[in-house]
């Protein structure tokens, strides 16, 4: 089953990026400069101390950036992560007398696992809980912060707080915070375009379609949320550092709401903007001090702003002016040209890729699908049809393994599946598209794409973004659509959209796809299209099972057709004897 | 043993008022999809009408009007300033907004009425009576009273009218509901209105037993909210039996564990629940649908 494929391959060769370190330059070399800025410039008492909250402060909203910006998760206890950094650099370097860099350390780890704890006992819910959940632990950090006297010194805080050997003066200190910065800053702006960063703006965009081209999304949530209070509890430790007192004021669930509101304004998707938004609301509040002489009006305003933010300018500051650029950008940005994609389907089993036997989905007392067998044959075109309500796509969920069976056992390519969640089942060689599409709608098509290619266990793809790049332009050129790879899923037709979501497919070189209802929507000429693609896939000897209504292309695309109807199987066998079988026609047409 | 009782009873009080600022929560959810934060703020708002009210001169019941017309005032202000704009969007941005409202309308008050705790007097002139080994707070009554003729009335109002029964379909699904005739955003302004009343009463029926604080709203909120969690999210029996439950379990913690954690006791049991039982006690809707 090698057949060649009769896309047409591109002779150009792809063109090579260049290696990050030198791409990245200009960046390292503008956050040297203001290091050593910091380090020489002479400023007055109050404008370090500006510097050095706008510094750290940042730090923590980066956090925000990566949980709420890249994973779409909230996180309203920001301040009592950025508190545990600094209560335990203050309790460690005054109580304990141990070394600043071991508490820093400490405060890191601690705020880690806390986060860890709470993300894992909450992210599994929906969002609702995380709000809540992280409020309510906010309240207990103060709570203890305040009560627990005999370890926090209690309302009075820490005071002499110490710092590194190292950085004693508060001129090398700053400095020191700005380095810190910059790396986290780096780490963060480029933790987006890693596989981790891809996975967390999977998750955003759409958690059912990242799960089904094999993320682990608990798993990435929680890292995300990790991630987040790690930088919180490093912002607060450099914080403490800085300012050598510490109080539970200063870690309060307003505070948390500063956090939010300036990672909201200057564009919680990028460090660029939680730059921006930190640095204007650690100034404006300076240059319109007057407001905190009333108790409460500045809050409010915050409380506002919230508000209006949200609603008139969803990106922030940042979002806005970035979105123009990409715009701009888009347009320029040269299109690397794509060989020809190959297909290797795995082949560990025998005959039978897909094995299903007596399998139930039950929803109470609904059976939706009730004892059904099918024997899908290695490197053909499958159908499952039957009217509305008959269970193909429960069938097909359960499959992919978005519902639980209630009985039965699927076996793929040897492995049995039955228990897997999805991201398993993916990794195993499972890829299937959505009836209503599920794309991941903020990103470009061949940022989609790639993370298919990324499927763990696809042996397609080499090592490194290139190769994974190069995966991703192969299977977009291949359903026609590479000169289109960097526009936003949002300037896609219909029709155009369902083709990504199956180039997404085919990019993770899966050894079974699951078609759901693809033409579903497609004008007449879309599905002749959809039909020539389906031959050139099945032509490199991937093994499809489709759910359709159209009986024109089921006909002429699949061999063989199980039928169901009232969830169970009435009919099965080789396409022109299934569709004739006086079952079928009754089910379809109704009986005298 | 008499104190117990004596504690169950402040425990079951208290927790009448959860499970009204609970049944709020649950109800907007259930119509909107959306979690308000600010419903803790409902409460905190219409104790400091009251107290207004009440020092401008007007007799009790007059200024327990006045307040809830407020809060029907606002709910509509909220519905339209907060989620309406936003009705389409995805929930998140919507938690935001109203996690801002929340923010704005705590703030709002301490700017123009100052951070000290007001007093509120209770209804009744009589403090109390004697039961036996229990004495019973004339307050605590009325919450306790006021709580079962509410779940009545929600129960009639839900199941035997027409009014309720369009509620319901709204909440069950918009586009179904709209196709029969059902204005959805008559129907969301309702909801809102409904459930700010409801938990401007809670936050009216609580202040005499608490202060009349700022603080106080998000308290209740985040009280309010375990229950939900506890009880069985959008189900609104489980609000009820959760807020109950909260309360006798926070009152017994304050009094053999340690007053100045009283508060940290929601947070734990919710943890518990989250990791144990996420469905809650009546196990429904645990999370988003895909």
């Amino acid at each position: 089953m090698s057949a060649p494929s009769d896309n047409m391959p591109i002779p150009a060769p792809a063109i090579r990026s260049k290696p990050l370190v030198i791409r990245h330059l200009p960046y390292f070399i503008a956050a040297a400069i203001l290091v050593v800025l910091a380090a020489n410039m002479r400023f007055d008492g109050y404008v370090h101390n500006i510097l050095l909250q706008a510094t750290t402060f940042a730090i923590a909203v980066f956090g925000l950036s990566v949980v709420l910006g890249l994973c779409g998760q909230i996180n309203l206890a920001q301040a009592a992560f950025f508190g545990l950094g600094a209560y335990a650099v203050g309790l460690g370097t005054n109580d304990l007398h141990l070394s600043f860099w071991l508490c820093l350390v400490g405060g890191c780890v601690i705020s880690l696992l806390a986060g860890a704890f709470l993300g894992m006992s909450t992210l599994r819910l929906g969002g609702h809980y995380l709000a809540m959940v992280t409020i309510s632990f906010q309240q207990i950090v103060t709570l203890v912060m305040i009560n627990a006297i005999w370890l926090t010194h209690g309302p009075d805080g820490v005071s002499n707080i110490k710092r590194p050997d190292l950085f004693q003066t508060s001129q090398s200190y700053l400095a020191f915070c700005v380095a810190m910065l910059a790396i986290v800053g780096y780490l963060v702006w480029h933790l987006a375009d890693t596989k981790l960063g891809r996975a967390m703006r999977a998750v955003r965009d759409n958690e059912l379609a990242a799960g089904v081209n094999g993320i682990d999304v608990f798993r990435t949530k929680i890292y995300a949320f990790a991630l987040c209070a790690l930088l919180g509890g490093l912002a607060g430790g450099l914080f403490a550092g800085g300012f050598a007192y510490v109080s539970p004021d200063q870690f309060s669930f307003a505070e948390s709401i500063v956090f939010l509101t300036m990672s909201l304004l200057g564009g919680v998707a990028s460090p660029i903007g939680s730059a921006i938004g930190t640095g204007l609301l650690i100034l404006i509040p300076e240059w319109l001090r007057f407001l905190k002489s009333v108790p409460g009006l500045y809050l409010a305003i915050y409380g506002l702003f919230v508000i209006l933010i949200i609603r008139f300018m969803p990106d922030g500051i940042w979002g806005f002016v970035a979105d123009a650029f990409t715009r701009w950008r888009a347009k320029v940005k040269a299109v690397p040209a794509a060989a020809a994609l190959q297909l290797k389907p795995a082949s560990i089993g025998g005959d039978i890729v897909l094995e299903v036997t007596g399998l139930s989905k039950h929803f109470g007392g609904l059976k939706a699908v009730d004892g059904v067998d099918i024997a899908v044959k290695r490197g053909g075109v499958h159908a499952l049809i039957g009217p509305n309500g008959s269970g193909k796509t429960t069938t097909l969920n359960v499959l992919s393994g978005l519902y639980e069976a209630t009985a039965g056992k699927i076996v793929l390519d040897g492995t049995d599946i039955t228990h897997m969640p999805p991201h398993q089942r993916t990794a195993s060689g499972l890829g299937r598209t959505f009836q209503n599409i599920r794309l991941f709608r903020s990103m470009t098509a061949l940022e989609n794409v790639e993370i298919g290619a990324e499927r763990p266990g696809n042996t397609m793809v080499g090592k490194g973004d290139d190769a994974l790049t190069e995966r991703a332009m192969e299977a977009l050129t291949f359903v026609g659509l590479g000169s289109r790879a960097n526009e936003l899923i949002s300037s896609f037709s219909y029709g155009h959209q369902r083709l990504i979501e199956i180039a997404r497919a085919l990019a993770s070189n899966p050894t079974l796809l699951l078609l759901d209802e693809p033409a579903a929507g497609l004008n007449s000429t879309e599905k002749l299209e959809l039909h020539e693609l389906l031959k050139r896939i099945a032509a490199q000897g991937l093994t499809i099972l489709i759910i359709d209504h159209d009986m024109t292309l089921v006909s002429e695309a699949a061999q063989h057709i199980t039928v169901l109807n009232f969830g169970r199987r009435i009919a099965d066998g080789e396409s022109m004897a299934v569709l004739r079988h006086p079952d079928v026609v009754s089910a379809y047409l109704g009986s005298e | 043993m008499d104190l117990a009782l004596q504690l169950l009873f402040t425990g079951i009080g208290i927790g009448a008022v959860y499970a009204l600022v609970a049944l709020g929560f649950v109800l907007i959810f259930r119509a909107t999809n959306v979690v308000n934060f600010a419903q803790g703020e409902f409460s905190m708002v219409a104790a400091y009408l009251m107290v207004v009210a009440v020092e401008a001169g007007l007799p009790y019941w007059a200024a327990f009007i006045v307040a809830l017309l407020g809060m029907a005032l606002l709910g509509v202000v909220f519905n339209l300033g907060v989620y309406y704009p936003l009705r389409h969007r995805t929930y998140l941005p919507v938690i935001i907004a109203t996690i801002g409202a929340s923010i704005l309308l705590a703030n709002s008050v301490l700017a123009i009425y100052g951070p000290q705790p007001q007093v509120l007097q209770g209804w009744f002139d009589t403090p109390g009576i004697q039961l036996g080994p229990v004495y019973l707070d004339s307050q605590y009554l009325l919450i306790i009273g006021v709580t079962i003729c509410l779940v009545i009335f929600n129960f009639w109002f839900f199941e035997k009218t027409l009014l309720g029964k369009k509620l319901q379909a709204t909440s069950q699904d918009k586009e179904m509901a709209s196709l029969l005739g059902i204005s959805v955003s008559t129907m969301i302004m309702i909801t809102f209105i409904y459930s700010a009343v409801l938990g401007g009463l809670a936050g009216i029926l609580v202040a005499p037993v608490l202060f009349v604080s700022i603080q106080m709203g998000s308290t209740i909120a985040l009280k309010a909210f375990a229950a939900t969690i506890i009880g069985g999210f959008g189900d609104v029996a489980g609000a009820i039996i959760g807020g109950l439950a909260l309360g006798v379990i926070e009152t017994f913690g304050a009094a053999y564990i340690s007053v100045p954690y009283k508060d940290g006791f929601a947070f734990l049991v919710l943890v518990a629940f989250l990791v144990f039982r996420p469905q809650g006690i009546f196990g429904e809707r645990v999370a988003e649908k895909a």
